[in-house]
């Protein structure tokens, strides 16, 4: 067993791990902070996307003990301090970026990690950022247009196909 | 996965020392290795995380006008500062994966597991690159030895790898839709003392130099020069993806599209 402290939305949190415990299981299982979808556990669909030292992460795909010292953030952190949805997941429910929910945690935090490094992206940086997260509902539209009007751009003329 | 005891050693002496251990196994960012493991198709007894060693992660430029990266240095790392320096490189890691990979993902964990569809052996082998190790310094050519097969010994770390920095150079990657590696990918990087033609995805030995192109481009830098070429003989990969012929035709065509690009 290993002995690791990080922060977690803001609260240091700290406990003892085994090798293998994953960043997914230890947020959901230990944290029961749930909001972090496990979808494939092959690190390829992108729901368990969280960030960890400010970069986007699959949490299905690193060891806790590995991130001893780190600074987490979940979907449960991005709401702002007052508990209403931040601008960016207000824009996923004007937008209807979403149907059955389960790729959104991983969504938003993508295009969370998107927004900071280029903060007017094109319709087309938007897709190439969002090749890790699968969503088998929307055919992503909706959440292209939600991740362009989160970063204040115009979405009239985006179809909503 | 299987469990296994966890170290995560601060120096490169000291990982070396851990991974003397009866089953040890090196982790760089883990983006295989964890899946590996959670299948049962790796099962090591100790796991030695390389990634808080600092003498191991990082871009820099040696005197030579080299660009050495650090064994530990993630995709994303690279394809932001080796972009100034060199920048096929950088936008061949920029490809890699996609973004959450590659803000794990590192390239000497890439190197060291030399799966024959990554994307970093063509770069490496494309630019002459020197893989150097906590025990030696191997060339490249000597370092690619077939799928999954390099010249490492077990327990051997590579360290940083030195890329001589071409005149001009590019990678195109002909991804495959759903896996998104390569099905085929060509680098190819023109130096003073001739042109290099590295290609991945396509072949059952893994990583291999294209020798036929890289006389052709060496006497003419122009896509056209390649035309009158077969595509490369060799035991192409066949599988539900594409038959042999497809990949050997598409080596060709992405080799000239990289020519092309490169300018």
């Amino acid at each position: 067993m290993t002995q690791v402290t990080m922060t977690v939305n803001g609260k240091s949190v700290s406990g003892k791990v085994e090798g293998r415990t994953l960043l997914a299981e230890f947020l959901r299982e230990g944290l029961r902070l749930t909001g972090t979808h496990v979808g494939c556990d092959t690190s390829q669909c992108g729901a368990c996307v969280v960030h960890v030292n400010g970069k986007a992460i699959k949490s299905c795909t690193a060891l806790v003990a590995d991130l001893d010292g780190a600074d987490v953030r979940t979907i449960e952190g991005m709401a702002n301090p007052d508990g209403s949805l931040s601008s960016l997941q207000q824009a996923f429910q004007d937008h209807h970026g979403l149907q059955c929910g389960f790729c959104t945690p991983g969504m938003v935090m993508s295009a969370a990690a998107l927004l900071k490094e280029n903060p007017k992206p094109t319709e087309h940086e938007v897709r190439g950022y969002l090749e890790g997260n699968i969503c088998r509902c929307t055919g992503y539209h909706n959440i292209v247009k939600a991740i362009m009007a989160a970063s204040g751009q115009d979405v009239s003329q985006i179809a909503a196909e | 996965m299987y469990n296994f005891e966890f170290a995560k050693p601060a120096t490169i002496t000291d990982a070396v020392k851990a991974l003397a251990a009866e089953d040890a196994q090196a982790l760089g960012g883990g983006q295989t290795l964890l899946p590996t493991m959670k299948q049962r198709l790796a099962s090591p007894a100790t796991l030695v995380s390389l990634n808080a060693i600092p003498e191991m992660i990082g871009v820099c430029v040696n005197d030579k006008g080299e660009v050495c990266i650090g064994g530990a240095t993630t995709h994303a790392t690279v394809a932001q500062e080796a972009r100034a320096h060199y920048p096929g490189l950088a936008a061949l890691a920029s490809q890699i994966g996609d973004p959450a990979v590659r803000n794990r993902g590192t390239i000497g964990g890439s190197l060291a597991n030399n799966d024959p569809s990554a994307c970093y052996p063509a770069a490496a082998l494309g630019s002459g690159a020197l893989i150097k190790t906590n025990s030696r310094d191997i060339a490249a050519d000597a370092y690619f030895q077939g799928m999954f097969a390099t010249a490492l010994a077990p327990g051997e770390i590579i360290t940083e790898v030195r890329f001589p920095v071409p005149q001009k150079s590019n990678y195109q990657k002909f991804v495959q839709p759903a896996s998104r590696f390569a099905l085929v990918g060509v680098f190819v990087a023109k130096y003073a003392d001739g042109v290099r033609v590295a290609v991945t995805g396509a072949s059952t030995d893994g990583v291999f130099r294209w020798a036929e192109a890289e006389a052709a481009l060496s006497a003419d830098f122009a896509k056209g020069a390649i035309d009158a070429l077969s595509p490369p003989k060799g035991d192409m990969i066949a599988d539900l993806h594409g038959s042999a012929d497809y990949r050997a035709h598409l080596v060709k065509v992405m080799t000239g599209r990289a020519v092309a690009a490169a300018g």
